[in-house]
């Protein structure tokens, strides 16, 4: 008989008043014994709902039945068959959304806590798995990876295995995309992401970062350095501005920027590390998605006494994870829901000294069926602020269109592909990941960087 | 890591170093820029490409010691390395064919330009210019200059070297004398571009600029080097780094460049230099 409990078992956190102040990971993780016991509340479906909901189709009820049996290496195993990052899935994937969100328990109750199991199971890999040799076949075929993100990384690992010579192009110093230098360390421990890019090269991925393609190399050039394929993964890193009046004042932040400080240049170890960041006593964080919360919490771990989330519309359309959103709150993020910036003004050395902004309401569902916003006539106020970071989202960068002859992109920028296939218009050149859908999620990428391994090879292989 | 594979001083605040770096020297154009990182955990910096030589594989940066990178910097010797070094960045230089053309430097401005009016030469257009420093030690690239410029000025604020006074001033005076340009050139500390083109406007001759504002990746992705130009946000480390000097608002530039004043002096006292 299955375990009947509405609840999950609750994962263990860092207390809110302590995480507000340090950079270790807020969610601690389940103990062997809570992940067997959350393991006995699935019901092992027939028709597997929750598989639907997950992008990559991970195999959940099997897996989920080794954790019951504690067969952690062979729930390893069943995962890691469709996914190649479990640790970093189980921790940022919009669960609720996904696999949590079609099973059958939640219908009364909570869901199966699938992520927080998936989390257990790769994390429990990384400390007992011993090391195993692999012996893979070389076909002799070179292909190279532009960016070295979730949906890059994915691909040339799928590649690798398949006997190709891949090489991934990464312009920062650093791999991981949005895995090292967005999604904070309290979130997204970085040892972890980069064990992950490790084993990888492990099995003989060749990652050379500081090459800008389209820059340092364009793709016809590789092509004619004898790739037989390019994939492209350079996601969605240009950060939208609200284009208000103000917006080039001191102490105005792109999230990126913010972001990119403290993650990749480790400003919060400032001044040992010598990038600064600078976070004032009151930060207004405009937005409400996944990067929206990771700034506005981690303002608050670098000492701002007050955070805001402005955001124009409700709580209700807020993008982020409802965990973020949650801990947020524990957190003593302000949220300002409804309200939506209109100016920023600064003191007379050009320093931030306050936000303008108006109040909204919701009108009528728009196309997408989303109540939208409208400005409440004289309701305007002034919001004592001294920092402002912009989140309300990011597009591919337009170096790669500009420097390819032949690939066609949307209006927005985002690159055109067959989505079966993940082949764009330019022959032997795949796309896949944010660069494709714009900003989404880490599990799409993967999925997107799968599918186009799979058909770079049956291409090649004249299959 | 790439390799120092010459290093020399230019004067006792600026050097000059060629560093080997196969995908810069295989691409780069006068214009374009690197972002060099000195060690794990370093900022990331950008710097002109001032020179490069594309069977050697290398590139050739001149700095000015400033602050705390540009001081680890010149803390290495010839034969060491640095973490990274990343480019080209940045659009090439618009440069054209035309009749006459003055390069304006200001301090280490003289880098950038070096390259951007070398080019011109070769393509066939007479060039000037005018090097500008607080004093006779600091003008650096005299020589270099020398062998393409048809008249090289020099201006020190004390007058040590050339006229005392600014490059302004030495520029005003060419154009008064009735020399022709069809287009200046200025690179330098924003004040000095601000006041070339204070002057430029008056004479209605256009007149290019290359920005410095601060910058982290240099690929377009933080936005932290946004510029006004006529009115419209661009970043400079794709955009620019030259901009027409017509349309750059300095004011905004300058007080921008100030952000993060405070932090590297701290960050300098903090590491004990
Ligand atoms: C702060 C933040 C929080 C997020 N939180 C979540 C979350 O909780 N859950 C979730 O599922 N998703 C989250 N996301 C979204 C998720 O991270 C992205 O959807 C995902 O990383 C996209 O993967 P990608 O491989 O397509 O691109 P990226 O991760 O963006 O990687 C692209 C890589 O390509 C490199 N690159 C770009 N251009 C070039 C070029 N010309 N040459 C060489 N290299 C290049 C970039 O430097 C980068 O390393 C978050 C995003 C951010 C910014
Ligand atoms: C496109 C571009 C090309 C440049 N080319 C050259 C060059 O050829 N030679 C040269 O000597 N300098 C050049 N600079 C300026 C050079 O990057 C700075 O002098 C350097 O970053 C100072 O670092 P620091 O740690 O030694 O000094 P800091 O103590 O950090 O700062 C000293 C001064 O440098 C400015 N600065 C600090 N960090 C940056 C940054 N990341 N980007 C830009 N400015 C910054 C500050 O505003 C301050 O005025 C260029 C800048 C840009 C944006
Ligand atoms: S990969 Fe993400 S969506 Fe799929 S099962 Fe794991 S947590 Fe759920
Ligand atoms: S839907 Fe829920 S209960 Fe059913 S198999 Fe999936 S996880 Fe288990
Ligand atoms: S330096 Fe980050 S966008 Fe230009």
């Amino acid at each position: 008989m299955a375990n009947m409990s509405l609840k999950k078992v609750p994962m263990p956190e860092q207390d809110p008043n302590v995480r507000n102040k340090n950079f270790e990971e807020v969610a601690l993780g389940y103990t062997k014994e809570m992940a067997m016991e959350e393991a006995t509340r699935c019901l092992n479906c027939k028709n597997k709902p929750c598989v639907g909901g997950c992008p990559v189709n991970v195999p959940i009820p099997a897996f989920i039945e080794k954790v019951a049996a504690g067969d952690f290496e062979g729930a390893y195993e069943v995962i890691t068959t469709e996914n190649a990052l479990p640790a970093i899935c189980g921790r940022v994937c919009p669960q609720e959304n996904q696999c949590e969100g079609k099973c059958v328990r939640g219908i009364k109750g909570e869901p199966v806590g699938i992520g927080r199991m998936e989390r257990f199971v790769a994390d429990w890999h990384m400390a007992h798995a011993k090391e195993t040799e692999v012996n893979i076949d070389k076909n002799g075929m070179k292909v190279a990876v532009v960016g070295c993100g979730p949906a890059g990384i994915t691909c040339a690992g799928e590649l690798i295995k398949k006997g190709y010579d891949v090489t991934v192009f990464e312009a920062l110093h650093k791999p991981g995309g949005v895995l090292s230098y967005g999604i904070p360390e309290f979130r997204l421990p970085k040892d972890l992401v980069a064990k992950e890019i490790e084993s990888v090269q492990k099995l003989g991925v060749d990652i050379e970062t500081n090459v800008i393609v389209g820059r340092s190399i364009t793709i016809d050039e590789l092509m004619e350095d004898g790739y037989k394929a390019v994939f492209v993964g350079s996601g969605a890193g240009l950060p939208r501005f609200l284009n208000i009046p103000g917006e080039n004042h001191l102490g105005v932040y792109s999230a990126n920027e913010f972001l990119t400080r403290v993650n990749l240049m480790k400003g919060y170890k400032f001044p040992e590390c010598p990038t600064p960041v600078k976070v004032g006593k009151k930060v207004a964080v405009v937005g409400a998605g996944n990067v929206a919360m990771d700034a506005a919490r981690t303002a608050k771990r670098l000492g701002a006494e007050e955070v805001y989330i402005v955001y124009r519309r409700s709580e209700e359309e807020a993008p982020a994870r409802l965990e973020e959103l949650h801990h947020a709150k524990e957190e003593g993020i302000i949220f300002k829901f409804l309200n939506n910036p209109a100016a920023i003004k600064a003191d007379e050395n050009g320093w931030v000294k306050s936000m303008e902004v108006i109040k909204q309401e919701l009108g009528e569902p728009d196309a997408s069926g989303r109540r939208s916003p409208r400005p409440i006539e004289g309701s305007n106020y002034d919001l004592d602020v001294d920092t402002v970071i912009i989140a309300i989202g990011q597009s591919p960068n337009p170096l790669i269109r500009h420097t390819t002859p032949g690939l066609d992109t949307q209006k927005w920028g985002g690159i055109i592909v067959n989505e079966e296939t993940m082949e764009t218009s330019k022959d032997g050149v795949y796309a896949g990941g944010d660069t494709v859908t714009g900003a989404a999620t880490v599990i799409l990428a993967m999925g997107a960087g799968k599918k186009a391994a799979a058909a770079i090879d049956q291409k090649l292989q004249g299959k | 890591m790439y390799k120092i594979v010459k290093k020399q001083t230019l004067n006792q605040a600026v050097e000059l170093m060629e560093i080997h770096a196969p995908y810069v020297a295989r691409k780069c154009e006068p214009g374009q820029f690197i972002i060099i990182r000195v060690d794990e955990d370093g900022e990331r910096v950008p710097l002109t490409i001032a020179d490069f030589d594309r069977e050697k594989e290398t590139v050739t940066i001149i700095y000015q010691v400033v602050g705390y990178t540009t001081e680890l910097l010149s803390k290495k010797k010839e034969g060491e390395y640095v973490q990274d070094f990343v480019g080209p960045l940045g659009q090439p230089a618009p440069l054209h064919k035309c009749d006459r053309v003055i390069g304006v430097a200001g301090g280490v401005g003289a880098a950038p330009l070096y390259p951007q009016l070398r080019k011109l030469a070769k393509m066939g257009v007479p060039v000037d210019v005018i090097i500008g420093g607080k004093s006779a030690e600091f003008v650096i690239l005299k020589e270099l200059f020398e062998e393409f410029c048809d008249n090289v000025y020099i201006a020190t604020d004390d007058g040590s070297l050339g006229t005392k006074g600014f490059v302004t001033t030495v520029l005003e005076e060419q154009i008064k004398a009735g020399v022709k340009y069809d287009e200046v050139i200025a690179i330098g500390p924003l004040i000095m571009m601000k006041n070339v083109v204070k002057i430029t406007k008056e004479y209605d001759i256009p007149t290019m600029v290359s920005l410095n504002p601060i910058m982290i990746d240099g690929t377009g992705m933080c936005g932290g080097c946004r510029v006004n130009i006529g009115g419209e946000t661009k970043f400079a480390c794709v955009d620019g780094p030259d901009f027409d000097g017509f349309k750059v608002d300095f004011d905004e530039c300058m007080q921008r460049q100030g952000m993060f004043k405070e932090e590297e002096h701290q960050c300098r006292i903090g590491r004990g230099m």
